[in-house]
């Protein structure tokens, strides 16, 4: 039987040894052009990092593309980011300026760096899930494919972290970016009630709803949605597959703002919604690349240097960032869920 | 020329952003299965909705996760995707990889799968998408061979993951590849037999700026910080002001306790008002480094929406040290997954269990002492629950 239980490869072996002798001791760094990350060790050892945008979705003709590189120009060492970049660990600064050359002639995009948008962390959707409500990676190549001008160049206010989620689920975690696009069913699940008696857990169908709005139907060893309650997450179908959502003529996609995860200046802090629904229009989705696009330059042309757009709209106030976006502002805005009074304006101060 | 399948798709290939469809059709050109993916696809962008069904319980021996089970629901007309699973494979901590690594894991993958993958998964692990029930086996077989392990899935610890750390960055308080290495090889039994009501995720950013995004990603996450003070050297905050760096704007008018004041010559420090947000030494890396006495604040509970609320991860230590061999928390970490898993009701995670508890039921439970640092503010309702042993018994 093959070996289990042995973890991860271990890292001391897939580090350049520019990176081992100086683990621990980088003392500072600097962005010389976008995408290009400069090291500077106390040791006095140079590092550059050069990082290239990928598809997230590669084939393994495309590894060994990037591992030519890595072992033409550097000594075959390389490493991923979190957000799905590719960085090139240059220690030879003879070999930056060719590399660049040649990542150019490839037509790699290189950048991704401080005040930029970088890489957009996704999820599945119709390549892979089982629960989308609209595709993820058409949804960010249809966006970066207009939006790629702000990878390579570092002309934001701060940086913009653009996420991507099939559904509310979430996977990829973009509840806290700064521009943040979800997936989202809009009519309630429908019920097969033989299969939902043949092959469902009925309690933990009912458990699994936020709101309450499954209750058992005993004649038909089954359940029954209340359509007043119910508010499409899904997570019912999550756990029975005879409670169908997906919509095609509904589904669609929302739009929100303002997160982020650093604690840099202020706290981490939620997207919340500028928009509630954009139609799936594959394979380009126009009206999500458009109002990305607009949120992006007005954030860009209203924003103080080194503002997240959260901390931008901290500042200005969501009247104002509504104004600004011309975005309409309706009762969908208004939560009325759980925490919904944590987010009322109990206060005289806001700006008319 | 013959009319394209998928014009749909084919418009994705233009553009300057890196193409998906055409990663998806190269591998296409050597597997079948990967065809039918594209095919698949197409259908789906005509139709705008996917065809996947839930997930059939696959794997391989000796592991109860690390691979998802993933059917078409189309598979008269794509049945090279009839059978379409997931392998996790744990991801190299710091996401580095020697070439060669690389080349041996496509190997396996192009013998056994259908060539695509994520580099990587929201989680971190390497994705190898998609292969057939039969395949699997083997396909896990040669990857232990060759030193790859699965990673986590289901109702059990998922793979932990955290960012580049000491291995590249200046601002790294702790060493998160290290620790992200070790705690994963700690706890394989966890990862790899889930066990318990819901998943749980471990993430580790080495420093404030989060780059991890541990506190909204992960159940338990680990923040490199430091407890004594930052140190600044002023000949250097000088020489950025001289280049022209705007340092009321980007550093002292941004400082959120209000920490710092520039006279012109020298950059003042209230030592005790500073909460350690990274900004100034973001700005000015090369004129201000965190202290000296590093270690990490451990917070509890971020989650994505579904199903009670998306929580960002609550202070629980406010300062560790975290160092090798990670003894004592380790230990912080089976008291609250055993308290998770006793407690929790099924697909709850822990910060909704710490949510229907209660913060200091929750405390107790694990035995730590609450402290100010866990709250923005003490309650502002009377609605206190005493204890027998606090109040006195009547006769």
């Amino acid at each position: 039987m093959a070996k289990t239980d042995f973890g991860p490869p271990d890292y001391r072996t897939m580090i350049p040894p520019v990176i081992a002798n100086n683990y621990g001791k980088w003392s500072y760094h600097e962005i010389p052009q976008p995408g290009v990350l400069k090291h500077v060790s106390e040791t006095g050892d140079v590092l550059y990092s050069v990082r290239i945008a990928s598809a997230r979705l590669i084939s393994t003709d495309w590894i060994k593309e990037i591992c030519d590189i890595a072992e033409k120009y550097c000594g075959g060492y390389l490493r991923f980011t979190t957000r799905h970049n590719v960085e090139f660990l240059v220690s030879d600064e003879k070999q930056l300026q060719p590399l660049l050359a040649d990542l150019k002639g490839r037509g790699y995009l290189v950048g991704g760096t401080g005040n930029a948008i970088s890489n957009v962390v996704h999820t599945q959707g119709w390549i892979h899930c089982h629960t989308p409500a609209t595709d993820a990676s058409g949804l960010v190549k249809a966006m970066m494919d207009e939006l790629h001008g702000y990878f390579t160049t570092m002309k934001l206010p701060a940086r913009v972290r653009l996420a991507v989620a099939c559904c509310v689920n979430m996977c990829g975690a973009c509840h806290c970016s700064d521009i943040a696009i979800v997936g989202i069913h809009r009519t309630i699940p429908r019920i097969n009630h033989e299969g939902v008696a043949k092959a469902c857990e009925i309690p933990s169908v009912i458990a699994a709803c936020p709101t309450g709005a499954i209750r058992p139907n005993p004649k038909l060893k089954s359940v029954e949605v209340i359509k007043e309650k119910c508010m499409f997450c899904g997570n019912c179908y999550t756990m029975c597959p005879s409670m169908e959502i997906a919509d095609p003529v509904n589904d669609g996609v929302s739009i929100w703002v303002g997160g982020k995860v650093s604690n840099a200046r202020t706290a981490p802090k939620f997207s919340r919604l500028a928009i509630p629904f954009l139609p799936n229009n594959p394979p380009r989705w126009p009206e999500v690349t458009d109002a990305v696009k607009h949120l992006v330059e007005v954030y860009a042309k209203n924003a103080r240097a080194g503002e997240r757009m959260g901390e931008w709209i901290d500042r200005i106030g969501w009247e104002r960032f509504f104004k600004l976006t011309d975005i309409p502002f309706t009762e969908k805005h208004i939560d009325d869920f759980t925490f919904a009074p944590t987010t009322f304006r109990s206060t005289s101060q806001f700006r008319l | 020329m013959a009319q394209s399948k998928t014009p749909l798709l084919d418009d994705l290939e233009k553009g300057a952003w890196p193409s998906f469809v055409t990663e998806m059709k190269k591998a296409a050109a050597k597997k079948a299965n990967s065809q039918d993916l594209v095919d698949q696809l197409e259908l789906s962008y005509k139709d705008k909705t996917g065809y996947w069904k839930h997930g059939g319980i696959v794997g391989v021996k000796g592991y109860g996760g690390g691979v998802i089970g993933r059917y078409s629901a189309k598979p008269e007309e794509f049945p090279n995707v009839k059978e379409f699973h997931t392998v996790r494979v744990n991801m190299v901590p710091g996401f580095f990889y020697t070439t060669e690594a690389l080349r041996s894991l496509c190997e396996t993958w192009d013998k056994f799968g259908s060539g695509l993958t994520n580099m990587h998964g929201s989680t971190g692990d390497v994705i190898l998408l998609g292969t057939t029930t039969e395949n699997l086996q083997p396909c896990f077989d040669e990857l232990s061979e060759k030193g790859w392990d699965l990673g986590g899935s289901g109702g059990g610890l998922r793979t932990p993951s955290g960012c580049v750390g000491m291995a590249r960055c200046e601002f790294a308080c702790m060493d998160s590849m290290d620790f992200i290495q070790e705690v994963t090889r700690h706890f394989q039994n966890e990862i790899h037999r889930p066990a318990w009501p819901y998943k749980f995720k471990i993430k580790c950013s080495a420093c404030a700026n989060d780059c991890a995004a541990a506190t909204a990603r992960s159940d338990f996450a680990v923040i490199g910080t430091w407890r004594d003070t930052l140190k600044i050297d002023q000949k250097a905050v000088n020489e950025y002001v001289k280049g022209g760096f705007d340092i009321q704007q980007l550093v002292v008018g941004k400082c959120p306790t209000k920490a710092l004041e520039y006279t012109g010559t020298e950059l003042k420090f209230d030592a005790e008002n500073c909460v350690r947000c990274m900004n100034c030494i973001d700005m000015m890396p090369k004129a201000i480094k965190p202290g000296k006495d590093r270690g990490a604040a451990i917070l509890i509970g971020g989650k994505a929406p579904v199903v009670k609320s998306a929580f960002i991860g609550w202070v629980l230590v406010p300062f560790m040290k975290v160092d090798a061999p990670y003894t004592e928390i380790f230990d912080l970490i089976s008291r609250i997954t055993e308290y998770f898993d006793e407690h929790a009701k099924a697909r709850e995670r822990i910060g909704e269990l710490i949510y229907r508890v209660g913060m200091g039921n929750f405390l107790k439970g694990i035995g730590l002492t609450p402290q100010p640092q866990m709250v923005s503010a003490p309650r502002a309702n009377p609605y206190i629950f005493w204890q027998d042993e606090e109040v006195v018994k009547h006769g």
